[in-house]
Order: structure tokens, then sequence, then C-alpha cells
């Protein structure tokens, strides 16, 4: 026990500055405040893999490794749709997953925000579609914001999440020509 | 040239792969008498696929792992598109034998399995592998119904999960049939992120195809990559410089460490040791950002390419990447110290998700959990391939089977991999870092083999007048995912993400 709390004591704290969104700074009480005043509580989310080839997924972890302190700013994943508030889905949507994720996006509550991660999520990447995948997450479920990168780096995915609950607050949003409010890295 | 296989005499071509690999056109006979023969000499099945590269050219693939290299087998088929089974000689082939009847329509005449694998009803073609293009059918909107084995009796129940998990993990499907908290049966459907890899290998050309190997399963693109640069070197014969080399196996290490890493943390974390998520995050964290640094991206994605690699490393970036090494190994003897002490933990490692080395030699259990159970096989050191044949990889094994041996494998490779850096760090060879491929032209064949980090990695590749006309690649997940539903059996419910985490087995590159 007392080689893991010197452990702690010695790792310190890790946790970095917040990411800029659209430009702007953003604090960290700023997220807390624009959060709970859009919703009340803490952002809940539920990640769904409909199809990617994991490289998202390991950024998404990496999201909750101390530097980023997501946690700390009020946001977490649940595990469950009917807690979320929030989905973030990565992949070609593989027509093997596009009922779970149809079915998965009904479960999920108002605000009911969705972002899609990744160059897979965004456009299909180089899956594309086939007879086996849909391409784009939009192409199944309505997408709110849509997070380039293959995989995006945590940061960027974060950026994606406060866009997309910003755009919710009044914040005005630029549709692409897909009609998917994309945020620029 | 003729090639023995125990009593086997075969007519076989040695592919010229800097591991040692054959090929050879067999016939129903052989290819029966062949598995029969490797698995009785203690070799084991790497990969079962099939092709319909041109009109008429169906045929199926076994790649056999002997004491001497690779033995890629090919069996032609003719219109009856039925071959004999393997699965009864090597158990792993049922699945790969299930999944070659959905994409090409190729039967198994005899095997006890022959529901479908991959395909759930939903796609748009059937077939789709065959050549010419395959049939048309009206998708489905429904998944269809999975005949699931049935535990049947007083007070067992099933719990599904799935395809959409709790935590932040890959789609698939697993069906516990259980009695109170004690799990009978697991039975897996996967499949779900089948996005039709292969197809769209077809469609690329060789020079760009590395960018989609390396999208196989994110967390092996370096394994991948360069077993797909590997496979289209060998298939037209040529050789990468010796910087190249060694920079693709320093990257091959690295992402070894970085899953290690992330499979620590995460295994502390399902033992309610949030602490050792915490501190092995953070250490990933650092670990990719090096990564980034050094070779352009977090996962080092599209840094191995055909003719060598994307990034030379300067001096300034040697130093650095060779004072990460050591600090991460001090941190490293610190944190198992920690966890090798820790009573609750040690507590839940010990004796959970239990495979005997007996049943997992039977069934054929590979990679990192394989050697975790008695099964010493490592590519790095059985066949050593440049660097690897500079550096004596010593092989982390265990006899305990358990999810205390899969962690202690983890950290005794993640030491292991810190000194091979080290040593390729120091003396890492001056020259180029990438020759210039031709564009292909002609046809041929390739193999690229790989210690990934969770087992060998196989990519078998075939040119037909310089495109793909077919690239099968296998991921180790297809050996082991059904040994974890044998890990389970006994173990409680609540254990079962633990023990999951402690194979940590790939979806998407088994799905494909």
């Amino acid at each position: 026990m007392f080689k893991l709390v010197r452990q702690i004591a010695r790792a310190g704290i890790c946790t970095e500055a917040p990411p800029s969104v659209e430009g702007v700074d953003v604090q960290p009480s700023t997220i807390h405040d624009e959060i709970l005043a859009i919703l009340g509580q803490a952002l809940a989310i539920r990640e769904v893999d409909a199809g990617s080839c994991n490289g998202c997924e390991l950024e998404i972890h990496a999201l909750n490794n101390p530097y980023y302190n997501i946690e700390g700013r009020g946001i977490k994943f649940v595990a469950s749709p009917r807690h979320a508030d929030l989905l973030l889905v990565t992949g070609p949507v593989s027509r093997n997953m596009a009922l779970a994720l149809r079915r998965t996006y009904d479960a999920t509550p108002a605000p009911k925000l969705v972002v899609a991660v990744g160059d897979c999520g965004c456009s299909g990447g180089i899956f594309g579609e086939s007879y086996a995948s849909c391409g784009r997450v939009s192409n199944v479920i309505p997408v709110d914001v849509a997070v380039p990168g293959c995989p995006p780096p945590p940061l960027e995915i974060l950026r994606g999440i406060l866009a997309a609950v910003r755009q919710r607050h009044g914040v005005s949003a630029r549709p692409d020509a897909s009609g998917v409010r994309t945020h620029a890295a | 040239m003729t090639v023995r296989v125990g009593d086997l005499d075969l007519d076989a071509r040695r592919l010229p792969a800097p591991l040692p690999a054959w090929h050879a056109m067999v016939d129903d006979a052989t290819w029966r008498a062949l598995a029969v023969v490797v698995s009785a000499d203690g070799g084991r099945l790497v990969s079962l696929w099939s092709s319909d590269s041109r009109p008429g050219g169906l045929a199926v693939h076994a790649a056999l792992a002997t004491a001497h290299g690779l033995l890629w087998a090919e069996l032609a088929l003719d219109e009856r598109a039925t071959y004999p089974d393997l699965s009864s000689t090597f158990p792993c082939a049922g699945r790969m034998q299930r999944a070659a009847a959905d994409l090409c329509g190729v039967q198994a005449a005899g095997a006890s399995d022959q529901r479908p694998w991959l395909d759930h009803g939903v796609w748009s073609e059937s077939w789709p592998l065959r050549n010419p293009p395959a049939r048309h059918r009206e998708p489905r909107d429904e998944t269809g119904d999975y005949p699931f084995v049935r535990v049947e009796g007083d007070g067992v129940h099933e719990i599904p999960v799935g395809p959409v998990h709790a935590g932040i993990i890959e789609p698939g499907h697993f069906r516990f049939s259980i009695v109170g908290e004690k799990v009978l049966r697991l039975e897996e459907r996967l499949g779900y992120a089948h996005k039709g890899i292969e197809r769209r290998f077809t469609e690329l050309t060789p020079l760009q195809a590395h960018r989609l190997a390396g999208r196989v399963s994110g967390d092996s693109t370096v394994a991948n990559a360069w077993a797909y640069c590997m496979a289209l070197e060998s298939a037209l014969g040529l050789e990468v410089p010796a910087r190249a080399q060694w920079l693709r196996a320093l990257m091959l290490e690295r992402e070894r460490v970085a899953n290690h890493l992330g499979d620590l943390g995460a295994l502390g974390n399902d033992a309610a040791l949030a602490f050792g998520l915490a501190q092995f995050s953070r250490l990933r964290e650092d670990w990719q950002r090096e990564s980034r640094e050094a070779f352009g991206h977090r996962l080092m994605m599209d840094a191995v390419a055909p003719g060598g690699v994307t990034h030379d490393l300067g001096t300034a970036a040697v130093v650095r990447l060779h004072k990460q090494c050591d600090a991460l190994a001090a941190e490293l003897a610190t944190l198992r110290a920690i966890y090798d002490e820790h009573a609750g933990l040690q507590d839940r490692f010990i004796g959970t998700g239990r495979v005997s080395p007996e049943l997992a030699r039977a069934l054929g259990l590979t990679g990192l959990a394989g050697r975790a159970s008695g099964q010493p096989h490592d590519l790095r050191h059985d066949h050593p391939w440049p660097p690897y044949d500079r550096l004596a990889v010593r092989v982390a094994t265990s006899l305990h089977g358990d999810v205390a041996a899969r962690v202690a494998v983890r950290f005794d490779e993640a030491r292991e991999s810190l000194r091979l850096m080290r040593e390729l760090l120091t003396a890492l060879p001056a020259g180029a870092i990438r020759v210039d491929l031709p564009t292909p032209t002609g046809s041929g064949r390739g193999a690229g083999w790989i210690e990934g980090w969770r087992g060998e990695v196989l990519v078998a590749l075939q040119l037909r007048d310089g495109a793909i006309a077919r690239c099968h690649c296998h991921d180790p997940s297809w050996q082991n995912w059904p040994l974890l539903e044998h890990a389970v059996i006994g173990n409680i419910v609540p254990d079962f993400p633990l023990i999951n985490k402690s194979f940590n087995l790939s979806y998407s590159g088994q799905d494909l």
C-alpha cells in the first residue's frame, strides 16, 4: 500500500488545459457551465462501435486518461444508451451493425446528440460503401457533428463533443455539403 | 522442389520471403493428409481461406506452421465447391470454414457446424468474393435468427450481451447460459464488424493497399502493414534496406508495448484497482505522444509502407526513444511490484479464466494467450527474420493459463521489448529507409508472417496482371475466440469482463 501511495504522489497530477473550441479557448469552468446550462447534469456519453477497425476506440480510451481529465469536467461514459445524452459513433456502419445502431439511437432520450468519430464515421473512409458497409454514420442515423481523422487524436474528439453541446446551446453551425455539421480540426 | 512433411512428399515452391515459406498445389487427399501430419508433428493451422480470383478459379487455402516454416497449401475446387473438412484435425478451422462458405459459397464436407458465421442475412449480395461478382439479393432489415446451442435444465437461464457492449469495445454478441452466478456455457456470435475488407483489397492498387492492411485491426496496424508489405515485397522478389527493417521492428515493438500498457491498466481497472488504469493509461499516453513525434502518428498508422518506412529517426530522436525505454522500464518494475503485492488484485487474477496447456494445445490457442498456457511459439524466436536474427528474443511463457499468467506474460514481454528496442536503437544501421517499388505488372504470390502483439499475423497475397486478385489477412483472434468460451466455463459472470480483457481479442481483425 505504501508503494502504491508513493507512486501516486510521485506521478503527480498530469492533467492538461482543455482544448480551444472553434478558435475560442475554453476554461474548465466554462465547459462545466455550458454542460450544466443545457443538461442540468454531467454529460453522459454512450460509445457505439458500428464497425470500426478499433483505432478510434483506442483514442476514445485515451480520452479517458488523466491527461484529459474529462470526468473532472463533467463528461462521463455510460453503459447504456438509456442513460446517455450523446452517442459517440465510430466506424463505417457495417450492414451487420446498422439495426443495432438504429435501435441504440431509438433508445437514447433527448437531447440525443450524435458525434460521428473518424474518417470512416465521416465518409466511410478507406472502407467506403459496399455489400457489407453502409459507409458514413449519417447514412444510418442523424449526426450533429462529425470529427475527421484516422483516428482523430483525443483532443479532436473532445472538441467534437464540446462542439455538439454548444451547437444545441444555440451557437450557430455551418452545415457542409452532406448536411452534416463538420467540426474542422 | 520437393518438401518432405512427415511422410508426405510435396511439390512446393519456396516463396522469396524473409521467413521460410512455401506454396504447394494439393489435391483432396493431400489436403487432408497434410493437416494430419502437421498436427501430429506439433504444427498448427495458421489460417484457412477461400478465393475465386478468376472465373472458375474457386480454391481453398490453408497456411500451416511447421517446424521448418510456413506451408501454404492451395486446393483448386471444381463446380461442386466442396472440400475435405479440417476442423476434425484443427478445431480452430471450424469458424474459418464457415466464413469461407459465407464469402465464396464453398463447403467443408462433413464439418459438424455449418451455420453461417459472417453473413447475418443483411448483405446486399451473397458470396461476395465469388468471381464473376456475386448474386444480388434484397437485403433484409432484420438480422436472421441464429440457432444458438441451448443449455437446458432446472434454474438455467440465458444472458444475451451485445452487439453494443457496456464499455468502449468493439461489437459482438455473447450468449451466456448460467445457473446462479456460474457460467455453464458461453457462445459467441461475431461478424458484426464485417465491412468487406477482403473485397476492398481487390479495388486498391498493390502500392496503396498497405493502408487498408493497416486498418484491419487498429491496435495491430504496424503488424498488419508490415505483413502486407512483406507479402508484396516477397511477391515482387524485392528486399528493403536494413535500416528500414530495423525501424519496422522498432515500431512493431512500440506497438506491442503500447498494447500491453493499455491492457495492464484495463485489467487492474476490471478488478476494481482504478489506480492501475490511471497509471498505465498515463504511461500509454506518453508512449503514443512519442510515437507521434518520432513516426508521425500516435498509432504509427501508414508509417510502414511498401519498400520501407516513411519516417527516419534523427540522432535526437534516437536519444529520446532510448531514454523513454529506460524510464518506462523503471516505471514497469515499480508497477509490477505493486500489482504482485496487491492481495485484492491477485485474488481476482489467480485461477480465473484458466486454459490448461493441454486444452490450449488441443484447440490451438496461439500468440500471447497461448504463451501464457504453455504454448511457446513466437515467430521472432522460432523463425527470426531480420533484424530479429540479431537479437535473440527471449520468449515469455507460463504454464498457469489464468488471468494472472496473461498479466505476467504481458509484463515479461513489455520488459523484453524494451530491451530489444534499446538494442535496435544502439545498433541502428545507416542508409536508406525506403526503396521505390516498381508498379507491379505481373502475377505472383507473396506471404507476410509477423509476430504482432496478440500473436502471429499472416497476409497471403495473390497478384494477377499487376492487380490484387486476393489478399487475405489473418488475425490470431480467429484461434483464440473459441478458447475464450472455454476459459469462462465455471467462472462467475462478473469475472467475464476481466477474462475477456486478459485475452483482448480483435473483433474487426476476425470479422474483416
